[in-house]
């Protein structure tokens, strides 16, 4: 007789669902010409010097483990950096841990913070793994909904309505992933005096700061008096075009860093010491590089962006990061039916809206970190599939 | 001449790729396709867009693969002229495809393309060497080319990332 197996499994586990990312790349892997859309990262290989570091890091024999928070010469970059750059300031000996990703960082956060049922107020749309990982750390996802109508920005008012008296934290992803948008300064201010009145954390994920088009960026700890109460989480794989190296960091004051620094140290160790050797480079040497990408994928973003509007799939400008949102409410079809049919017909994948929870039905999640040659190839052949509505 | 913003993003991009459409330029940097004209007519007209030009690989083309030879130039500058009558001289040969006045070891470079090596070298000996003012020359030639005015040849980065990423 076999056992069941799913009968070790715990209870948490079982009742995640399959990421809908996953699905569609099942679907995508196997076809030939696809032109991907569909992908949420940088298409620019790692600069050079960066490459270049972590190999001599290699040949000096830079193979042991370094201390649990990182290098020091690493957190004392990222301190200076998010200080010119952001106007932050972080202590690189007590306020700062190296993750191995922003995922491992997001992971620390929710696990230093969550107290079996507390409730983590989620902004969808949104990047796939922060439910999941709510749920994983014992936490209660609370989704809040945005609306195309504000471009997918979150009103303070909406934060007021989903809170409990077990409300701990809310996370906030700016520029979001998948819609592009970008909270201004004033938005996050507003933001703020919410989180001050009912003494609540955020969770403020910056992954995509360095992408942003058309207005200064604006890190929420550095909002006033917000300091205390944020929880940063940022990376080197958007911005510095490093997803594979897996090099994240969170930031945040002392005692809450410290309770992250020992989950860290009893399940990670510490980040790959050789990415941390390159992630010095990119740091110090690297930021011309970064705004060379940025450069470019703000003219992508323009010509795609006009481009949907063109061939009728109506898109609001997203301010920030790698992604357009479009709504494909005059197909008829669902974002699930719109990603198939479109990847079957004209082989351009892109991710339906509702992997990214309820609010993203009616829109799909279009990547334009490609050449110009591929989106203009994307564009006629999306072209062709919307002339039939 | 100053120009501004736009200008000089255009430039950037016609730089890059001289293919793109006028019509995807003006996506790219949020302009209507009139003003994108108007704006590249005139960079023609002043001489900052000199000329569209294409990069071609001969190598991959079987008996096109021709040779490039690098001449470091030792010359007599002239009373008056300098270098540049010398330089005017050289730079006239149609298989001179650039001259550039060096500081250092010697005086100019003269980049030949040439069929093959004794084309370059009849040149070399033929014609620069003859000239007056040419004191001596040095001819290297290019094994192989890496790079090019910014440009990797074969250089394999495709696309590595999987097709539907979170």
């Amino acid at each position: 007789m076999t056992i069941n197996k799913t009968q070790f499994l715990s209870k948490t586990v079982t009742e995640l669902k399959p990421s809908g990312i996953r699905r569609f790349f099942d679907l995508a892997a196997n076809m030939e010409g696809v032109i991907s859309l569909g992908v949420g990262e940088p298409d620019f290989v790692t600069s050079w010097a960066v490459r270049e570091a972590c190999i001599l890091s290699l040949e000096q024999g830079h193979t042991s483990y370094t201390a649990n928070a990182g290098l020091i010469e690493l957190r004392s970059e990222i301190a200076s950096y998010l200080n010119r750059s952001f106007s932050v300031k972080y202590s690189p000996t007590s306020e700062i841990l190296v993750t191995v990703g922003a995922s491992q960082a997001l992971d620390l956060a929710l696990r230093a913070i969550i107290d079996p049922g507390d409730e983590i107020i989620i902004v969808e749309p949104t990047f796939v793994s922060y439910a999941p990982i709510v749920s994983l750390a014992g936490g209660v996802p609370v989704p809040i909904h945005t609306e195309k109508e504000d471009e997918f920005k979150l009103r303070p008012d909406q934060i007021e309505k989903v809170i409990t008296n077990r409300t701990k934290a809310i996370l906030i992803c700016s520029p979001n992933n998948p819609t592009g948008s970008v909270l201004s300064k004033e938005e996050l201010v507003e933001i703020s005096k919410i989180i001050k009145k009912h003494d609540l954390l955020v969770i403020s994920d910056e992954i995509y700061a360095e992408l942003v088009y058309d207005q200064t960026y604006t890190s929420f700890p550095s909002i006033e008096d917000m300091f205390d109460q944020t929880i940063l989480i940022s990376g080197f794989s958007k911005g510095f075009a490093m997803t594979g190296w897996r090099l994240g960091f969170v930031c945040a004051p002392e005692e809450i860093l410290q309770a992250m620094l020992k989950i860290h140290q009893y399940t990670m160790m510490c980040a790959p010491t050789m990415a941390q050797h390159a992630a010095i480079e990119a740091l110090k040497g690297g930021m011309h590089d970064v705004e060379e990408m940025r450069k470019s994928y703000r003219q992508r973003r323009n010509f795609f962006v006009n481009s949907l509007t063109e061939i009728g799939l109506t898109c609001y400008t997203p301010g920030g990061a790698f992604y357009a949102f479009p709504s494909i409410e005059k197909t008829g079809m669902t974002s699930e039916q719109f990603a198939e049919n479109l990847l079957l017909e004209e082989k351009v994948a892109v991710v339906p809206g509702n992997v990214f929870g309820e609010s993203g039905e009616g829109f799909v999640r279009c990547s334009y970190a490609s050449s110009i040659e591929q989106l203009q190839e994307a564009v006629k052949r999306m072209g062709r599939f919307m002339k039939k509505f | 001449m100053t120009f501004n913003e736009i200008e000089i993003e255009i430039l950037n991009i016609i730089e890059k790729d001289s293919r793109l459409s006028v019509d995807t330029i003006a996506k790219m940097v949020n302009k209507s396709t009139e003003e994108v004209s108007t704006i590249i007519k005139k960079l023609e007209d002043l001489n900052v867009i000199v000329e569209y030009n294409t990069m071609v690989n001969w190598r991959k083309v079987a008996g096109h693969e021709g040779v490039t030879a690098m001449i470091d130039v030792k010359v007599a500058p002239k009373r008056g002229v300098g270098f540049d009558a010398i330089a005017e001289r050289i730079y006239r040969y149609p298989e001179v495809k650039s001259v550039y006045l060096m500081s250092g070891a010697y005086d100019l470079s003269v980049v030949i393309e040439g069929k093959s090596m004794s084309e370059v070298g009849n040149f070399v000996s033929d014609k620069l060497s003859t000239l007056d003012s040419v004191l001596s020359t040095t001819t290297h030639f290019v094994l192989k080319k890496y790079k090019h005015d910014g440009t990797i040849f074969d250089h394999g980065e495709e696309d590595k990332r999987i097709v539907v990423s979170p």
